[in-house]
Formats: C-alpha cells, structure tokens, sequence
C-alpha cells in the first residue's frame, strides 16, 4: 500500500509531505528529488525504483506527486488514486499550481488524511468529500447531531456518492461525450494504428434519489434487439450505426451486474460533476482530417515542405482549433511560409512549423507550403523526419457513438423523465495524430 | 570571462545566460537553446559577413550551450575563422572553442593545423602562447604529428620569449606524456637541458619538469643536467631569501624549483665527480641546517614551503644511501617531526623513516625513536598514521627490540583499527618467527594473536606455527602444554582449536604424564569444542582424534564411542561422514604396529621461504615496506626454522602418501589428486578395507596416460571418472580399422544433449579419415550407448584425433576432450623373416634419416614374457633367433596406409646393468620413410 505522498514544485522543493507507513523516512524526499527531478537524463517512466522504494509520479504543470511505496502495490491502484486526489484538489481548487498548494495546504492535509488511510485509497467522491470538508470555517453547534450521522451513514452508507434530500426546481442532466482520437498513418496515407479512448461526463442536478438508465448505439444491445425482431431493413440501418467497444469502465455508482447481465447502464447520479464511464474503440473510427505530406530536399542546404489537409466530415460541422506542427530539422536556418488559410510561423523554441487555423467546415481542403534554409553541418547526421502531428476540435464523436437515450425514474418525488431537461454534446478532440512523412 | 576591454561586454551572451538561469523547467530550458541555436544558424547563415566582435559572441553562445550538454554540430567554421583574428579575445575564444569541442574532422583540422601554424611562426607572444596552450589541451595524437617537430625548435630558439619558451616546454611534456613515440630525441636535447641555466626562473620550474619526464625514459641522454642541477640547486640554497625576488614564497626562495630539482637528483645515481658531490652535500646540509633555524614566519605557508624541500632533500639522501652522516642527521630531524603539531608532517616523518631504517647507516639512529613511535601507534589519532607507525615498527625491528616492539604491537593490537588487523597479524606473526631466539617465546606470541585477533589470522599464519612446531623438537612439549592451557578457556578462537587439534594429536603424549593433561583430558578437552566448530576444523579433529587413538590406547573405547555416534557416522557432510567410518574402521581392524605405521607422527616440513612474508607482499603491493631487505635479513638467520608454502593439512596427506603408508586416503579425503594417484599404489590390506569408498576414480587429466596405454592394447578403458566411462574395442586391418566405443552413464541421472565431434589436430585432416555414426543425445541412467568410429590411414602421421564429448548432466555442461589412441603403429602388418633377409633390409635402409635411435631408462621391469607380448601387441611380428644375442628383439613389419606401404624393421636392445639399480634400453627402427621411424621411435620409448 502507499506509504507515503510528496508534492514537489518544479525546483523539486517540497510543498506537501505526508507519511502513513514507518517504513518511508524522509530521506526517500531527497532520493526522488535527486534521482528524477534533477535527474541528468529527463526520466520518462512514471515509476522508479530507487533502493527497494518504488515511486509513481504524475507531473501537472509544474507540479510533481508522487507517491511512494516500498510494497509491491498494485501501480494501476496507485496511479489511479493519483488522478483522483489531482480532480479532488481541482474540484476544490481549480488549478493546480504552486500557488494554490501552499494557499490550501491546510486543505490538502486534510483531504489527505481523509482519502488515504494507512495507505490504503478511502472515498474519493469530490461531491462527498465536499458535504464534511469544507474551505469555509465550520461551526460546529449549527451541526446538529441529525446532520453528522446523516453524513456518516452516508459516507460509509450503501450510496456513499450521493447524500439524501437533494432538492432542485429545475431537474437538469448535462452529458458530454468527449472523445480523443489518436491516428499513426504512413506518408502513403495507410492507417497504421488509432483508436478512440473516449469520456462520457455528467453533471447532474436532479432532486431525491433517482434512478437513470443511459442507453447508446453499443453493437451488442443493438444485435440483441434485432434478434427480437426488427424487419431486415431496420437491422441494416442500425447495425451501420451501432459500435463495438472495446473495453470500458464506469464510475462507482453503475451497477455492474446490471451491465454484465443485460448490458444496460443504470445507475443513481451522483450530485454535481462526475464521470460516468471510460471506453475505447479500434473500429470504423472516422478519421475526421487527413494530412497529405510532401517534403523534398533541394540540395545539401534547402527543403522543400507542402503540407495538404483535408477535412472528412459532413460539411455543415464547423471544426475548431486546428493547429498543424512539421517538424523541421535541427540545422535549420530559415523558414519561409506560404498558407492559404490561418497563420502560419517557425518557432525556433520547438524546432516546428506551427500552422494555426480558426475555424474549418467539413469536406474543405487547405495547404500550407515552406522553403527550409539549412546551414551545412559537420556530421552527417541524417535527419530523422518526426512525424507531423496536428491538434482539433470537432463537434462530433469519431468513435460514431450515439447517445440513445438517458431515462430519469424517481418514483417519491413527483417529476417524470420529461420533465428532465437533458443537454447532450458531443466534442471529438484529437490525441496523438500524427503522419509520417 | 578574461578582463575584457571596453566594448567588449557581450551583453547578449550575459543575456542569453542569465535567461537559462532563470529558466523554471528543464523544458523551459531546452526551449531557450533552441531558439537561441536557431538564431545563431540564421545568423550564421545569413548573407552578410558576421564581423569579429559579433562571430565571437555566438561562438561563445556555443560553447555555453556545450558545456550545458547539448550537442553543437555547426559553428566550427566560425571559430576557425576567429583563429585568424588579430585581437586577442577574438583568438583566445577561438582557441578556447577548438580545445573543447575539436573534433578529428580532416578538413577543419587542417585549417586549425595552419591557424596554429601562423600563431607559432608569428612574433607576437601572446599569439604564440595561446597557440602552445591550444596544442597542450588537445593533445592528442594528431597535434603531436604535426607539431612535435616544431615545439622544440621554439624550445631552444636564442630568441624565443620566456614566456614563451615556458609554455613550449610544458606543451612538450604534454604531447610527450601523450605520445611518447612521436616526440623524437634530436639535437634539441641538449640545448634543453641548458635550459637550467636559463636567468628566468618561469623557464628553469617549466624545463625541469619536461628534463625530468624525459629523463626518466632516457638517462644518458640527459646524464649532463646532474651537474647543472646541482649548482642550480646551490645557488638557490644559497641564495637569500630576498633574492629571488618574485620567486620567493613566505620567505623560502623558489620551493618549487628546489623540489624539482631534488627529485630530478633522485633520478640520478650520486654524481661521480668529487667537486660536484661535494656541493651537493653542502646543500643537503644547507637544508638540514635551515631545518633547524627558527621560523621567518608564522603562516602555514611558510613551513609548508620549507618542509617539502626538506623532505625531498631527506628522499634523495635515502636514494644515495651513502652519505652515514645525512642519514643519521636526516633520521635525527624526522625524529623531531615525529612530535610535531601537524599530522601531516607526524604521516611524512614516519613515512620516510621507514625507507630510512632499511639502510644500514641509519638503522641504528632510527631505533632511538622506538618510544616515540610506540607512542605513537598507541595515541595517535589518524589511522593512517597508525598504520605507517606499524610500518615504521616493522621496519626498524630487529634481533634487540623484536620482543618489545612485538609485545608492543600485540597489545596494540587489542585496539586496533580493523583495516589493519590483518596486516598487523602478518607482521607480527612474521616478526615472532624471524627473532624468535627462544622457540616458547615463538609460540607464547602466536598463541596470543590467535586468542588476540583470531578473526584476522589467515590460515598462513596457523600453518606456519604448526610447520614450526613440527620441525623443532624442543619446542613441542612446551607447545602442546601452552595449547593446551589456552584450550581451556572457555571461548576460544576457531583457529586456537585448530591448532590446539594438530598439536595435541602430534604430540599430546608429551604431556600426558601429568594428570591435569591426561590423554582423556586431553580428548575430552578437545570434544568439548568440536560441535562449536565448522566443517574444516572438524574433519581436522577427526584426524587428532585417530591419532589420538595411537598414541593413547586408553582412549580408544570413548573416541570409537564417538566415532561411531549418529552424528559423526551418519554426518550430512559427506568429508565428515567419510572420516568417520574410516577411522572407525582402521581403528577397529588394523593392529596396533599398522596404526602405529598409518598414524606415524608428522615428518619434518622442507625449509622454504615462509607463506606469509608471501602473503604481506601481496597484501602491500611492492615498495611500501622494504620487505626484499627483510627477507635478506631471514636468508641470513636461515638456520631458524623449516618452512613450507603447503597447509598442515594438505601437508599432512600428502607426506604420508609419499611414504608408503595405506593411510593415504584418510587425511585428504577427496581434497586432492594425489591421493587417488597414491592410492593404487599403496596397494596394501587396508585399501581393499576401503575400496568401495577410496575409489575417487582418477581425474581427466590421466588420459595421456590412457593413450599410451593404448599403443600395445587394442581393447580397454579409455577413460573414467566419476560420471562417465568410455571403454575401447578396437580391430584393424591393412590401413582400414574400425573402433568401438562404449560411453557408460555412471550415474543415475540421464545426460542430457550428449554428443561427440571428432576433431583433427595439425595436418592430421589430411592423413587420416575418421568416420563417426551420431549416437543418441540420451543417455539414461546406469546405460551405456555405443559408437562406431571407422579410421582409414591415408598416409603416415604424428599425431591423434581428439575426441570431443559434451553432454548435460544435471544442468551443467560437461566437456571432456580425450586423444583417440589411434597411433601409425596400429596398421602393422606383421612380417615374418628369416635372419638373413632381416639383416639384408637391415642393412638396405642405412641412410640415416631412415633410422631413428633412443636410450632410454626402463620404467617398467624387464620381464621378457611381458615385453614380448608388447611387443605383439604393437601389431609387428617377433622374429625368433635372428639377432645373435638372445636377450635383444627384432621385429618386422609393414605400415600399410592407403597411399603407400612403408617397412620398418625394429631392435630393442635390453641393458640390465647398465648402471647398478638402472636398466635401460636401446631402441633402433629403421623404415623407409624417416617420419615412421621417428613417430615410432617416440611411441615406443614410451612403452617400456
């Protein structure tokens, strides 16, 4: 289990330190100090093992964690925790950053003590923690004893995410499907891998304790309920648009062996924002750009660089934040760019061509064209052509997941499913796109 | 940066690095650089020539980037160009630039090659000087080709700058240390060492160093710089301190000088010339004598300056070594440093004083300090210190203080530090024994070092008392009665009981008339500390415990009753358990005269050098201590004792097995081969007692024997050891043969991936064609598996096919490589002759190639029914009542090989009493190929 948990800042300084098994001593601070943040050689594993110790680390922004162990924990249990403890101190704090961490560190030791217990994960529920923790003072005769026993039934209770007695005029559902689309494609246009790990987040404000049910066009309901009879021409038409999942998670609050006997997700919300599930697909993903290479070198001292992208989705979505990255190589001496559309410019910092555009309608076409000035260099060192990656936003989920519907039931209090106002958006986001050239 | 002018500042390189400074992140700052890099490539790229100031900031701007570890791949040009600049700090960041980041790229080491060319050809000192300094930094292979040649030349040039000429000399010695090949002796060398003449002193402190690395290859070359040196030397000595104006340092004139010039003498035996030595001694007294003024100054500084001359003026009076009155003066000042304040000087002092007593003029003056050095052995804090005073100790010890330095030194012993434990038990132990005048004495002091530091005695140390026990008659009774008094405490050493075993199973009988020691004392004694002991001390135990049963009959029933318990007889050791019952066994079937025979007492170990003055060589390295005078010192009282670089234990097995005792394979059980090699010889009663259990099996190493074996014999075993059997069947006929072999499993595992590759040494490929059928890669437990080997003889040949057999048993590989006894011989076909053919042929094959002759000793008897039936064996027919003196054999036969037929015609000639209690043959061949005859000649002299 966690022995302990540090937070360093970028100097490796320790903001936070906390302890929960004897066998971490202080001197394990200094060892993940020296040995990855001023480690000569940047260390890219998350996990080190340093004399018997073993570290796991997460890096936001500036700000190293890590937690420490000298048992054989599991690490996916470990890094998981990491992440929860980051979306806890952000719900609480927003960002995380030097700043914030010593403004809170009263608050930090607190959560600390609260979500780890002798090492050991304990609730981790934002929402939860919010009802007991609190950044304001608490004074302590307003709590009557109803409200601190109600608090630890709830904690430790069957539904330990949502407390009982929520009450809300209006019963709102906000649902989000983001998506992030990862693509490796050769020079030649041929898909070497990519996948979707796509999110399905919910805020919830509804009253009591209702009961949901979230259905999507998932491949195996689909095929189930074809088999119960829908005419030939319906299965066609559905089957084109349902989608095989290759694994997925949910948050705490989905019953599982609902899922597991009849696939369908029901679940009671939790209050506020959460996560209802994970998911990751490898088939029919859409590709929503295209990026068409052609880079040729004139000469020992030029290179000449022409960049296409093509835009592969229905033309009345609009896409966003495009932002397109060729490296350029390390001899490079000057760069002239010519692009038909948004900005375009060398940025030295990053050895890169930065090609920026707003805003791109679907089924369109661009490019971009550079000369590369290179200056002769001693060793032939041949360049090794990193790929060209590129950044987007497209209101659509590449995956081709469809929400089908998301069913409220509350049968105390006396609101219906319709009279739920449900929002749902999709956003696909591209992760690691990248083609070689 | 160097003082820069005006102007100069280069405030963006201060910009660009204080931006890196302030950079948060190691990407920030990885950020920074590649933009700045991507500047200066545009920068270098760009159209317009870049002026000085401008190209010499970005190559600084490089340089920090480098030395940040990024690499740099560009920019080289630029800093060449800067080569040429004419001001200086455009240059010196040029040189700078080349001496980190060169590179042997052909085309930029030329132009820098010609930059540095200019520089040195050019008038401008400085030029010059940044040039030297830029080839010395280098340094490598490359700048020594090119300019090795041309250094010395500015060396010696009449007008050459001093600075200059200083900066040459050191770049010399640089490219010299480098590569001492390309540096090439010439007319220049001795125009160097006049260099030591030179009015500058800069030139005289840089030359010195260069004369003396030069020196040291060389000798003769540079024999003239002695005289030279020394009246440099005289005049600095003499020289007041204000004098030397800029080179004096706190009041002494140029120490470094002197000290160079000290240790360039030391290179040198005593110069020849008188009037030249005698200056020199008036020096070293000079120093001696300014030794003893009182201090110009207080500071640190000075003393320091004053005693490093001193002290290299004391190492070259003890490199001399002839000088009685220097070396008792000099003995005399370290004594006084002995005392002194600073540990440092205390270390020095010591330290030379143990060169110091290695001579004879000064060992005397050296022993006066005796006290001191206890004392300080004993008080001093720095265990460094320390241990040169157990040196010091070690060193001035002789016949008149051995008792008191070695009583010192082993109650020191009690506290010492545990690095130097073990040194100090060597030293003692060697001590103790080359003093000893008194041989209880001798054993009083080992025995308390055993019981003192019993975790620091190596086994050397408890061996060579044992040696010594055991070859001075006199000491023995004392011996056992010490050992046993020092048994009785109630925890002592493992080492005390081993040594307390050997002794009282040697010569327990030598106290057991008193009834405080008598023989079941004794025994039970011993006992009482055997289950505290390991394997080893155990199984020498056993040993005492037998001999005990000699000695003192008495005691036969109680160690029979031990011997014969559960955990000795069914001991998980397998040396042990093997003790055990064989002991028991002798115990109970052999007579009293046997077991007096078998457990005879020890003889007396050869004289040898000791093992452990061996040891405390090794332990030291060479030249730490004087340890070649000690052993001088050991020679001459070499009447002393016996040594014997072997354990008593191993000592003890194989004495008895070079007397002819059956006993031979109870002490080194399985330790050793000789013990199995003496077994069969022994053949006596009590090896058949043993024989399930004694048969080792002899090891790999005998196969040469098992070849030869073979030369007569056609059928048997090739070869055996503990896993595996190779037997041997082999028939051949005219130059064709065919040979079985039979691999036997020994064991009960199978042997895993077994296979065999024959394998051709020399030209043999060529003369013999061996043809082998595969076997199984299995061979079960207690199988055997067989091979068939066909041989064709294509010619006559020398050597053997070797076999080559792998196999897996139990997870390790094993390899053994046997020679096939596959000889020229075995392609006889006999011929029989009367004698007058036979002498016909004799005398046909006259030439003397064709014939090959040995005399030779005979190793076996000369048994004419068995050298009859070898000489059949050898595969030639025996020709009855041709050689006209009966006692000689003549045989005839043909070597039949595929491309030729060779005959041989043989004589063996027995002389009985060719010498009393030496018989010998004479062995003749004659054959018409004279290789056949020699091969022949050689295989069979092997035979008889």
């Amino acid at each position: 289990m966690i022995g302990g948990l540090f937070i360093y800042n970028h100097k490796g300084e320790v903001l936070i330190s906390r302890v929960y098994r004897d066998d971490i001593g202080r001197n394990a601070v200094d060892a993940f100090r020296v040995n990855v943040i001023h480690a000569r050689q940047q260390v890219r594993s998350p996990v080190t093992n340093i004399a018997r110790t073993s570290f796991f680390h997460v890096k936001r922004s500036n700000i190293w964690l890590a937690a420490v162990t000298k048992q054989n924990v599991n690490a996916a249990m470990v890094f998981e925790f990491l992440y929860k403890m980051c979306d806890v101190m952000t719900a609480y704090f927003s960002k995380i950053s030097e700043e914030n961490i010593k403004n809170n560190f009263v608050l930090i030791y607190e959560l600390l003590d609260e979500i780890l217990d002798f090492g050991y994960p304990q609730n981790s529920e934002s929402g939860a923690l919010k009802t007991f923790i609190t950044q304001q003072g608490i004074k302590s005769q307003h709590h009557s004893k109803d409200e601190q026993s109600q608090i630890t039934s709830q904690v430790t209770g069957q539904i330990g995410w949502r407390r009982e007695g929520i009450k809300y005029r209006r019963n709102e559902l906000f649902l989000d499907v983001l998506e992030s689309v990862n693509l490796l494609m050769s020079p030649q246009g041929q898909v070497l891998s990519a996948h979707v790990s796509g999110r399905v987040v919910m805020k919830s404000y509804l009253s009591g304790m209702p009961e949901c049910k979230f259905g999507m066009n998932d491949k195996i309901v689909i095929d189930k309920q074809q088999g119960k009879g829908a005419t030939s021409d319906d299965s066609a038409k559905s089957g084109k648009q349902s989608i095989a999942i290759d694994d997925c998670t949910f948050h705490q609050c989905v019953r599982l062996s609902k899922f597991d006997s009849e696939r369908s997700i029901s679940f009671i919300p939790p209050d506020g924002d959460y996560e209802l599930m994970r998911y990751r697909t490898t088939k029919d993903i859409i590709l929503p750009f295209r990026v068409i290479p052609l880079v040729r070198e004139v000469g020992r001292t030029k290179l000449e660089v022409k960049v296409v992208i093509k835009s592969n989705f229905k033309a009345s979505l609009l896409a966003q934040k495009i932002e397109v990255r060729i490296p350029t190589p390390l001899n490079t001496s000057g760069v002239q760019v010519i692009c038909m559309k948004g900005k375009a410019k060398y940025k030295a910092s990053d050895n890169a061509i930065v090609w920026k555009i707003k805003r791109m309608a679907g089924m369109k076409e661009s490019q971009i064209s550079a000369e590369i000035e290179l200056l002769p260099t001693n060793e032939k060192k041949k360049w090794t052509r990193p790929p060209i990656s590129m950044n987007f936003e497209v209101p659509f989920a590449p995956s081709g997941l469809k929400v089908r519907y998301l069913k409220v039931f509350e049968s105390k209090l006396n609101y219906s499913d319709h009279d739920v106002i449900k929002w749902v958006r999709y956003i696909g986001r591209s992760g690691i796109y990248e083609t070689r050239c | 940066m160097p003082a820069v002018s005006k102007g100069d500042g280069m405030r963006g390189l201060a910009v660009f690095i204080s931006d890196i400074r302030n950079c948060k992140s190691k990407e920030a700052e990885i950020k920074r650089i590649n933009k700045e890099l991507a500047n200066i490539r545009s920068k270098f790229k760009g159209d317009k020539a870049l002026d000085g100031y401008s190209k010499k900031k970005y190559v600084c701007k490089l340089l920090f980037i480098f030395l940040l570890g990024h690499d740099i791949d560009f920019g080289h040009m630029e800093a060449v160009n800067l080569l040429s600049s004419n001001k200086y700090t455009e240059k010196q960041i040029g040189y700078l630039f080349i001496s980190v980041l060169v590179n042997s790229n052909s085309e930029l080491i030329r132009l820098i090659n010609n930059a540095i060319k200019n520089d040195l050809s050019s008038r401008n000192p400085t030029f010059m000087c940044l040039a030297l300094h830029c080839i010395a930094n280098v340094g490598s292979r490359e700048m020594a080709e090119a300019f090795a040649g041309e250094i010395p030349r500015i060396l010696v040039a009449g007008d050459t700058m001093d600075s200059v000429k200083q900066s040459a000399a050191l770049c010399l010695l640089r490219l010299y240390k480098a590569s001492p090949d390309l540096v090439l002796m010439g007319e220049w060398t001795s125009r160097v060492v006049h260099l030591l003449n030179d009015q500058h002193m800069g030139v005289v402190t840089a030359a010195i160093s260069l004369i003396t690395c030069l020196s040291q290859k060389n000798p003769d070359e540079f024999k003239t710089c002695v005289s030279l040196a020394v009246s440099r030397l005289s005049r600095i000595v003499s020289s007041a301190s204000t004098d030397l104006q800029d080179y004096t340092y706190y009041f002494v004139p140029a120490p470094w000088l002197s000290c160079k010039l000290l240790r360039l003498l030391q290179c040198y035996p005593p110069p020849e010339d008188g009037a030249v030595k005698g200056r020199l001694v008036e020096c070293l007294e000079t120093i001696l004598n300014k030794a003893q003024e009182p201090p110009k100054s207080k500071k640190v500084q000075h003393s320091n300056a004053k005693n490093a001359i001193l002290f290299e003026a004391i190492s070259l009076i003890i490199h001399y070594d002839s000088e009685p009155n220097l070396l008792v003066r000099a003995c005399n000042q370290l004594g006084q440093f002995l005392q002194h304040r600073e540990t440092n000087l205390r270390y020095l002092a010591l330290e030379s004083m143990c060169t110091l007593a290695s001579s004879e003029f000064s060992h005397e003056a050296v022993k006066t300090h005796i006290e001191t050095v206890i004392n300080a052995l004993k008080t001093e804090r720095d265990v460094s210190v320390r241990q040169r005073a157990a040196d010091l100790l070690y060193a001035m010890c002789d016949r008149s203080n051995a008792k008191q330095i070695v009583a010192e030194m082993l109650s020191y012993l009690e506290t010492a530090d545990y690095s130097i434990r073990e040194e100090m038990v060597l030293k003692v132990a060697i001590l103790a024994e080359k003093y000893a005048v008194d041989y209880s004495w001798y054993v009083d002091t080992i025995l308390n070092l055993i019981r003192i530091a019993g975790d620091y005695v190596s086994e050397e140390v408890w061996y060579r008392v044992i040696q010594i026990v055991i070859n001075r008659d006199d000491v023995q009774g004392y011996a056992a009665k010490t050992v046993f008094e020092a048994l009785q405490a109630p925890a002592c050493h493992e080492n005390m009981v081993k040594v307390g075993g050997y002794i009282l199973g040697e010569f327990g009988n030598l106290i057991a008339g008193d009834p405080r020691s008598s023989p079941l004392v004794q025994f039970n004694l011993l006992h009482s500390k055997f289950h505290l002991c390991s394997v080893p001390t155990r199984a020498l135990l056993l040993s005492a415990y037998i001999k005990f049963i000699n000695l003192f009959p008495e005691t036969k029933a109680t160690i029979q009753e031990v011997l014969r318990s559960d955990s000795q007889i069914r001991n998980s050791d397998v040396e042990l358990q093997q003790r055990a019952v064989e002991y028991l066994k002798l115990s109970s079937i052999a007579s009293t005269d046997v077991l007096a025979t078998v457990l005879e007492e020890m003889p007396p170990f050869p004289e040898r050098e000791s093992s452990i003055l061996a040891k405390l060589k090794k332990k030291k390295g060479p030249g730490v201590v004087p340890v070649s005078e000690l052993e001088d010192g050991k020679r001459e009282g070499g009447e002393l004792n016996g040594g014997g670089d072997r354990g008593p234990d191993s000592a003890m097995s194989a004495s008895n097995a070079s007397t002819p005792s059956p006993s031979a394979d109870l002490l080194g059980l399985r330790s050793a081969a000789p013990v199995s090699a003496a077994a069969p010889s022994a053949g006596s009663l009590l090896v058949d007692v043993f024989s399930e259990s004694g048969a080792g099996g002899p090891a790999a190493a005998v196969n040469d024997d098992g070849f030869l074996r073979f030369v007569c014999k056609n059928n048997g075993v090739l070869f055996e050891n503990q896993l595996l059997q190779i037997g041997i069947k082999s028939e051949y006929r005219q130059n064709l043969g065919r040979m079985y072999l039979f691999y036997g499993n020994k064991t009960s595992v199978q042997f895993a991936s077994f296979s065999t590759t024959v394998s051709y040494p020399g030209e043999l490929q060529s003369q013999l064609n061996v043809q082998t059928k595969p076997v199984e890669p299995l061979v079960e437990g207690g199988a055997q598996v067989q091979q068939v080997l066909n041989i064709e003889c294509i010619t006559d040949f020398s050597e053997a096919p070797q076999l080559n057999i792998k196999f897996r048993y139990g997870g390790a590989l094993q390899n053994i490589t046997l020679k096939l006894p596959v000889t020229i011989n075995k392609f006889f076909q006999p011929t029989e002759m009367a004698a007058t053919d036979f002498f016909q042929r004799w005398k046909q094959l006259s030439q003397p190639q064709q014939e090959a002759q040995k005399i030779f000793k005979a190793n076996h008897g000369m048994d004419t029914e068995v050298l009859k039936a070898k000489l059949l064996g050898l595969g030639t027919a025996l020709l009855e009542n041709v050689d006209p003196n009966p006692e000689n054999y003549v045989c005839a036969g043909v070597v039949q090989t595929k491309s030729q037929q060779v005959g041989v015609l043989l004589r063996l000639e027995p002389n009985a009493q060719a010498q009393p209690g030496v018989q010998m043959y004479r062995l003749t061949l004659r054959s018409s190929k004279d290789t056949v005859s020699k091969r022949l000649c050689d295989l069979l002299a092997e035979q008889f």
